[in-house]
């Protein structure tokens, strides 16, 4: 008998259908990966099943727990329920704990509220549980806010949290989507250890098939609001049937095609260099600690050296707070180094003034993670493409202008026409079509991409990916790629560098970097970069052994569930 | 903590410090003699010479600027022009009226402005909501010293229950001063009860909508206990801005409303004073007026603080 069934689940937000008839089961001990792109309805799924949804939704159907429909429990029964049977992990750490509020009163919370037992046993407790969750309370006392831990820690405390009255069956919504590889790697390790140990049941609620692969015993993909397909996670991986599925999986292993070779530094020693980077310092001055001292410096950027050739794609990894953001905004001349020296095009973008200012920073222009945060809501998409356009005035007419936007935004997919729309009417990838488009309108020679695609979905992704293998093909572009998804610099860049504490720790071309990493925090980054392809074959071969001993289970397992009963 | 709390002092004194040289030069720079207003219009020159000496007027600005800082520190305020009398006596005496006055209507507004905010968030949209909401907004509009009018033709004209003005003094004993005080109270409460409601209800429904309290929901609390545990202490925080700006507004209040109900008070007292020109009681008075309100300032820093751990560091 399955832990939790959900049988034909519908559910309507203001008379909007989001999800349509879904059904699924999770056995005891199992991890059921729920995958899907934004909007597919896999976080509803999820509240529907706390009943927790938001104001206005009506559900239908059927939620069968321990042999009672959640759908039809009243408040008092599903406040039981909550926590006590059924915890969640959500995506985002930061805002998922009270910031007014010591962890160790939100971790005993719920034991207080389930078990009425006193503060101080409940207090007790939360310490075993953050040990459980890898935060000795000899390093991390339960006096503390969430604002002194970070992201990973904070994720941890939350599934100390969740894990509190060892409930039977987890939910993660995205547990690891706002953490760094090597960060994922470990909590998905750790979500698994506890999983295993209490055999609890686990619903993985993740966008990324490689994690999924990874973690999930059985795997649902999920369309809007439906499950097209689903089944153990190996074979389902191994024999898709369903074309949504396929693209799906398609797109998260996509590669665009390169037409042009790759532009490594080593064998054109000769070319001059677009950028030239050399012994560049950034610090930071730390809030003080007293008045008479000096502030601490923080050193963001420590002595970094490279060139970025014409036409060359270079990829820059690292985690977040590593200095990689500081080191493109340095690039585009947001941030004057503290020491060292950049020149664009033999100049320094620092120092030159008026028409060379300007062919300076016109031949380097940036395409940011969130478009839509980039662009003036209130500006027609005309306007915010022409915008760096202001760096020709004088030398173009209106027609000319008016020309380029045209033309940028044909190169980059979209229509002239939609000039004159404004940016919500746009989709995410859409928008970041327009960035692009926007970037490209001064005719630069290098774009620093930071994070391009990775708040869109697998499917844009790919096609975002293709449209800069394109644009680099036709217009000779150069790329500054800055990514903390391995997969994706792989997919796009001639060469990488790979950042840490402000250093560049490893630098080559991009295939050898990757496969045969020399540095051990590269190798430690690599090694945590979650793989679909050796996570499914895994999988595959786990469950072809198992095959038989599920066979074997069922003949001789009759006996041991009338025994529990 | 402690840091933070001597950061913050020491920015309450340089604070202090400033505001007393404005509001000396204010009134230095301000047409008027006060020496020959006190004397008349047929006083003669040397006379008036001999009161300036007298109220040291002759010495440099500087000076005066200090002895009268001394002053303050030791409680010499100096006399008054019109009364005669000390005028740390007099500002004693009307502050025994007016303190209580503001803290009463203060009280009142947050006593008022919390369950209401809270049954409106809990109800955001519906009915309950609507009408609170709707009557903040009257509240907001209506001066206070209308109301004033209209809970003294109520409550004292009408149902005879209090004293329609005036002030027996704290002699007369508490009860008989309470009675005094409760109803310009009432009238100064309810339009800052309004506007504090309509903060706390706006900032508990965004607060209602944070990730925290999902996770608290999800911990198997209840709404009425993720709302009193998570939600009430995170809304506080804009609220508290909004408090300690309305201490001021209370205190400006006070001049109207003592007026209307004949209270001896310190907003009676600066009114008189400014039109019979009694420079150095309005310069005490609003210097006191200045400290009330940068050490109510002061308090909800503090009190920031001690809402929210992130603030303490700085």
């Amino acid at each position: 008998m399955p832990l939790i069934a959900v049988n034909r689940l519908n559910l309507a937000i203001h008379d909007k259908p989001i999800l349509k008839g879904v059904s699924f089961r999770i056995s005891r001990g199992e991890t059921l990966g729920l995958v899907g792109e934004s909007g597919s309805g896999k976080s509803m799924t999820a509240l529907a099943m706390m009943q927790l949804l938001p104001h206005g939704a009506e559900a239908s159907g059927e939620i069968r727990f321990r042999k009672k429909d959640v759908l039809q429990m009243p408040e008092r029964e599903l406040c039981r329920m909550r926590g006590r049977r059924i915890g969640m992990v959500f995506q985002e750490p930061m805002t998922a704990l009270n910031p007014v509020k010591t962890i160790g009163a939100q971790i005993s919370e719920s034991l207080i509220w389930h078990f009425r037992i006193s503060r101080r046993e409940a207090l007790d407790r939360a310490g075993e549980l953050m040990e459980r969750v890898g935060l000795p309370v000899s390093r991390f006392p339960l006096e503390r806010y969430p604002h002194q831990l970070s992201g990973g820690q904070r994720q941890r405390v939350v599934i100390a949290m969740a894990i509190a009255c060892k409930p039977r069956l987890l939910i993660a919504d995205e547990p690891t989507t706002a953490l760094d590889v090597t960060i994922q790697a470990q909590i998905l390790a750790l979500i698994k250890e506890i999983v295993k140990k209490d055999d609890m049941s686990l619903l993985l609620i993740s966008h990324d098939l490689a994690v999924v692969a990874d973690m999930a015993d059985r795997v649902a993909i999920m369309k809007d609001g439906e499950i097209v397909e689903s089944g153990p996670t190996g074979s389902l991986f191994e024999n898709l049937s369903h074309p949504y599925s396929r693209s799906l999986f398609e797109a998260s292993n996509h590669v665009p095609q390169k037409r042009v070779r790759p532009v490594l530094s080593i064998a054109r020693r000769r070319t001059e260099p677009l950028v030239k980077v050399e012994g560049l310092v950034r610090n930071y001055a730390l809030p003080r600690r007293s008045l008479f001292k000096k502030p601490p410096v923080f050193t963001a950027v420590d002595r970094v050296s490279f060139n970025i050739l014409p036409g060359q794609s270079l990829g820059l990894v690292g985690e977040s707070g590593c200095g990689k953001s500081t080191l493109a905004r340095a690039i585009l001349g947001l941030e004057e180094p503290n020491g060292g020296s950049i020149s664009v095009l033999g100049r320094d973008p620092f120092s030159v003034r008026g028409k060379e200012r300007e062919e300076v920073h016109r031949s380097v222009q940036v395409v940011f993670q969130d478009p839509y945060g980039s662009f003036n809501p209130r500006h027609k998409i005309g306007r915010v493409v022409a915008e760096p356009l202001f760096l020709l005035r004088g030398e173009i007419d209106e027609g000319e202008k008016r020309r380029r936007v045209e033309q940028a935004l044909s190169n980059v997919g979209l229509s002239p026409l939609d000039m004159e729309k404004y940016p919500h009417e746009f989709s995410g990838g859409q928008r970041q079509r327009i960035a692009i488009a926007r970037a490209l309108v001064t005719e630069p020679r290098l774009i620093v991409a930071d994070e391009p695609v990775s708040a869109l979905d697998v499917s844009i992704r790919a096609q975002i990916l293709d449209l800069l293998a394109d644009l680099r093909d036709k217009l000779g572009l150069a790329y500054l790629f800055i990514s903390h998804d391995l997969s994706v610099v792989r997919a796009i860049t001639d060469e990488v560098m790979v950042m840490s504490a402000g250093k560049i720790v490893e630098h080559g071309p991009t295939a050898l970097v990757f496969d045969h990493p020399r540095h051990p925090y590269t190798r430690l980054l690599v090694s945590a970069a979650p793989d679909l392809k050796t996570a499914i074959k895994r999988r595959a071969k786990r469950e072809r052994k198992a095959g038989v001993m599920v066979k074997e289970k069922t003949a001789t397992g009759a006996g041991e569930e009338a025994g529990e009963t | 903590m402690l840091a933070y709390v001597l950061k913050r002092s020491l920015s309450l004194f340089a604070t202090l410090a400033v505001a007393t040289a404005v509001v000396f030069v204010v009134l230095e720079v301000l047409p008027g003699d006060p020496a020959a207003l006190m004397l008349g219009v047929e006083a003669r020159e040397d006379t008036i010479a001999a009161l300036h000496r007298q109220l040291g007027l002759d010495q440099p600005a500087l000076s005066r600027y200090f002895t009268w800082l001394a002053g303050m520190i030791t409680g010499d305020l100096g006399t008054s022009y019109t009364y005669s009398v000390p005028v740390s006596e007099l500002v004693g005496e009307r502050l025994a009226v007016t303190l209580p006055l503001a803290l009463m209507a203060l009280l009142l507004s947050v006593v008022i402005a919390f369950p209401v905010a809270v049954v409106a968030a809990r109800n955001r949209g519906r009915a309950a909501d609507t009408s609170i909401m709707a009557l903040t907004q009257v509240g907001i509009a209506v001066p206070n010293f209308w109301f004033a009018i209209l809970l003294v033709y109520v409550f004292a004209v009408a149902l005879r229950l209090v004293p329609s003005g005036g002030f027996p003094g704290w002699s007369a004993g508490a009860g008989a001063a309470f009675q005094a005080l409760i109803l310009p109270a009432v009238a100064l409460a309810l339009p800052q009860a309004s506007i504090l409601a309509r903060v706390l209800r706006s900032a508990l429904v965004d607060t209602l909508h944070e990730d925290y309290i999902r996770t608290a929901r999800a911990k198997g609390l209840t709404r009425h206990a993720a709302l009193w545990r998570h939600a009430v202490r995170n809304a506080l925080i804009p609220v508290l801005t909004i408090l300690g700006l309305q201490f001021s507004f209370l205190i400006a209040g006070t001049i109207i409303i003592e007026n209307v109900f004949y209270l001896p008070g310190i907003g009676r007292l600066v009114f008189q004073a400014i039109t019979q020109r009694d420079l150095i009681v309005v310069k005490s008075v609003v210097v006191l007026l200045v400290a009330s309100v940068v050490i109510v300032t002061f308090l909800v820093d503090i009190a920031y603080a001690a809402v929210d751990p992130r603030l303490r560091r700085r």
